[in-house]
């Protein structure tokens, strides 16, 4: 039997203007709250056990991923089924789309077909901005390259808010793979315009201080940061995207920048560790800190889903005209 | 073939340092007179309010045929140069088969005849194959009509490679052209690296790729003789190398393009392709520094590198699409609204990097208009307001970031061994 709720969001306010969500540098600090102060009704109304919320009956919505996902592509289904959309998935690696076929074209007949959204993930970063620009349907974007990632953003920035109440005044490090992380950008935009101070930390080849161009501090020492943060936010070393290793190894990496009991010692004693996952157990975070009191990293998944519920529902929902 | 009679032009002919108004008589394909009077026989054009000028030469210009004409051909290529007010084009060997061999030099040739638009010059390239291991036959190239050499589109990677073709190249007294960029710093780039690359997430190329090559190129120059020319330059330091080599009695000089001295990498926050080239758009004191190059006259040549590319290629992933863009349609209006109207260059300096300086980099009989020189004229409509428009280029490609951008300056007549070319009036 399947169970139907109905929760009273009303209309899609007339504060939310945006055709699409390709990153949160664009979004203002009351966009960023409006999606998070609505996927926290739909969060509450999921852990109510309200697990069909038919607020976007007979929107399709389609995830086109040029690039391996489980987590992500899942967590969107998911967050559109429970809204009662149906999804499609499209995925095609880079290689199998036949030579002389762009994205584009791709994507085009994808919309032929009838369709509401597109949730797109791709390699190259601006390949979501060049969708928008060519097709009639919101597109979001599910990751482009290094670029952005904003529902991840968002949903980190969830949990931080959720925990500590708010974002503003609080120190929070981004610690790893800062040249090849999306999730590091959007976390840093989004943190910044919610009023966070944000130092991003890892080895010198994967840290440029050129950040700072943008007030964003930088550190090459996860020891020294440490005592003054809030939150720890250990982004996954990206091997795939790396073209010259920018570290001499695993072990050398770990023993600088892993997570581990001795490290959190010198934290405050409410320090919020999180990781956007999937992580690399023993090389960002080890077991006993990733499992521990302090790890929000199961709650970030949770989160995931209402953030994306929200994020579909602003963009596709119905509008008072 | 009838004479032609320029009236009441101002001419401006670098080569002679001559700035004035008077008008110009062209007979049997040469300069034959100033000063002159109408006759009642010759054709006349009124040249009030334009400026006169040797004929324009861009000695960068991508021809893609043979190999990818689906871009642009030799015919469409010189009528867009035509178009672009340029009366002579040097054309770069990266094409498929490269132009390694008298044959592909004699097609080049013969298509350039068969098209019967604007002179076309062939730079050959410096290895077999464009492949970089070995010395093509230069002095077959030569006999053949091969102006200079070159591998663009690559570097000239190997530094021992380098050195034999500056000492080989010494015999012919021919130039050696050079794409600067160290490889394995740009592996995978597609933009300038600074802080655009890093908000963006895009693969970058650091200046250093281009400063370190420059810097083995003038050494190894210096050390053979050699006459080295640095392809479109990008970076401040390397414009600086080159003006501190030039002060040593370094046979070298460099060439810049328009994109370089009007557009930087923030450009890329469009993620259009069309702003993707190699060398990429640079930050803004990069920018500055080629200005200021061109001001103290160490940058010796304004050229395109004119790089068509279809529309079904460019129109992709910024990681996949090709590097470059057209520019022989844009690059005078460029040069005035951004170099002239602002007061960077005289008239006078900008047409010397346009003209004369490009003819003497490739020993070229053009440039000029002194008595006697092939009558290679362009009559430059020096205040027009136009706005670029792709849809109306005549290259086969459209590749520009400059649509819509509203520009000052056109040519508006070119003239072509004392033949009329081209005419927008």
């Amino acid at each position: 039997m399947l169970i139907t709720d109905t929760i009273d969001v009303g209309p899609v306010p007339q504060a939310w203007t945006r055709r699409h969500l390709l990153g949160l540098e664009e979004l203002s600090a009351e966009e960023i709250t409006l999606i998070l102060d609505k996927a926290m009704i739909f969060k509450q109304a999921i852990s109510e056990g309200k697990r069909k919320i038919p607020l976007l009956p007979g929107k399709t919505c389609v995830n086109l991923f040029f690039e391996n996902s489980t987590r992500t592509k899942t967590s969107f289904s998911l967050a559109a089924r429970r809204l009662g959309a149906d999804t499609v998935d499209f995925s095609s690696s880079t290689s199998s789309l036949s030579k002389g076929e762009t994205f584009i074209d791709t994507a085009k007949n994808i919309e032929a077909m009838g369709i509401d959204v597109v949730i797109m993930r791709h390699r190259t970063p601006g390949t979501p901005k060049l969708l928008a620009q060519n097709i009639d349907v919101p597109v979001i974007n599910a990751g482009d390259g290094p670029h952005e990632h904003p529902t991840q953003g968002l949903l980190d920035i969830m949990t931080i808010r959720e925990r500590r109440g708010t974002v503003e005044g609080l120190t929070v490090a981004l610690v790893g793979d800062i040249a090849h992380s999306r999730t590091a950008r959007s976390n840093i935009w989004g943190l910044k315009k919610l009023g966070a101070h944000v130092i991003v930390c890892g080895p010198s080849t994967l840290v440029s201080p050129r950040w700072a161009e943008i007030d964003v501090e930088y550190s090459y020492s996860l020891d020294d940061v440490l005592p003054r943060v809030d939150v720890l936010n250990l982004l996954r070393i990206q091997f795939e995207r790396q073209f010259s290793r920018p570290f001499p190894s695993v072990r050398e990496y770990a023993h600088l920048y892993a997570m581990n009991r001795e490290r959190l010692a010198k934290t405050k004693d409410d320090i919020l560790i999180m990781a956007p996952g999937p992580i690399n157990r023993g090389v960002e975070v080890t077991p006993d800190v990733a499992d521990g009191a302090h790890s929000a990293i199961l709650e970030q998944v949770t989160n995931g889903v209402a953030v994306r519920m929200a994020v579909l529902w602003l963009l596709v929902g119905p509008r008072n005209m | 073939m009838s004479n032609i009679l320029i009236q009441n032009g101002r001419v401006i002919d670098p080569s002679q340092q001559m700035d004035r108004v008077t008008n110009l008589l062209i007979a049997d394909g040469r300069i034959a007179a100033y000063d002159a009077e109408p006759n009642g026989q010759d054709t006349t054009i009124d040249a009030s309010g334009k400026i006169v000028s040797p004929g324009l030469i861009d000695m960068h210009v991508h021809l893609r045929e043979p190999g990818s004409e689906e871009d642009e051909t030799v015919e469409t290529g010189t009528a867009a140069a035509l178009a672009g007010g340029f009366t002579s084009i040097a054309c770069a060997p990266n094409t498929d088969p490269p132009i390694d061999s008298q044959g592909t030099v004699e097609f080049i040739q013969g298509q350039a005849a068969r098209a019967d638009n604007c002179n076309v010059f062939v730079i050959a390239c410096v290895s077999k194959n464009r492949e970089g291991k070995e010395l093509a036959e230069i002095g077959q190239l030569v006999e053949a009509g091969a102006v200079a050499f070159t591998d663009d589109g690559d570097p000239i990677s190997s530094p021992e490679l380098m050195r034999r073709a500056f000492e080989y190249c010494l015999m012919f007294d021919k130039p050696v052209l050079n794409h600067a960029e160290i490889r394995e710093l740009t592996e995978r780039g597609v933009m300038h690296e600074g802080l655009t690359s890093l908000i963006l997430g895009l693969p970058a190329m650091p200046v250093a790729a281009e400063d370190v090559m420059v810097s083995r190129d003038i050494a190894l120059a210096e050390a053979t003789g050699g006459r080295y020319h640095l392809m479109h330059v990008s970076t401040g330091n390397s414009v600086d190398a080159v003006r501190r080599a030039k002060r040593r009695g370094v046979r070298v000089t460099t060439e810049v393009c328009p994109h370089h001295f009007t557009l930087t990498d923030e450009s890329l926050r469009s993620f259009d392709s069309n702003f993707k080239m190699n060398p990429p758009l640079r930050g803004a004191g990069h920018v500055k520094g080629c200005i200021d190059g061109l001001i103290d006259g160490t940058i010796d040549a304004i050229v395109t590198d004119h790089a068509p590319h279809a529309k079904e290629k460019k129109m992709q992933e910024l990681d996949r699409a090709p590097f470059g863009i057209v520019g022989l349609e844009t690059s005078l209006g460029l040069v005035v609204t951004k170099l002239i109207e602002p007061g960077h260059l005289d008239w006078s300096d900008a047409l010397a990097r346009m003209t004369c300086n490009p003819a003497r980099i490739l020993h070229l009989e053009k440039g000029t208009l002194q008595i006697g020189a092939d009558a290679d004229v362009t009559i430059i409509d020096p205040t027009v307001r136009w706005t670029v428009d792709p849809g109306r280029f005549r290259s086969k490609s459209t590749n520009t970031p400059f649509a819509g951008w509203e520009l000052t300056g056109r040519a508006e007549v070119v003239i072509v061994g004392g033949r009329i070319k081209f005419d927008r009036r």
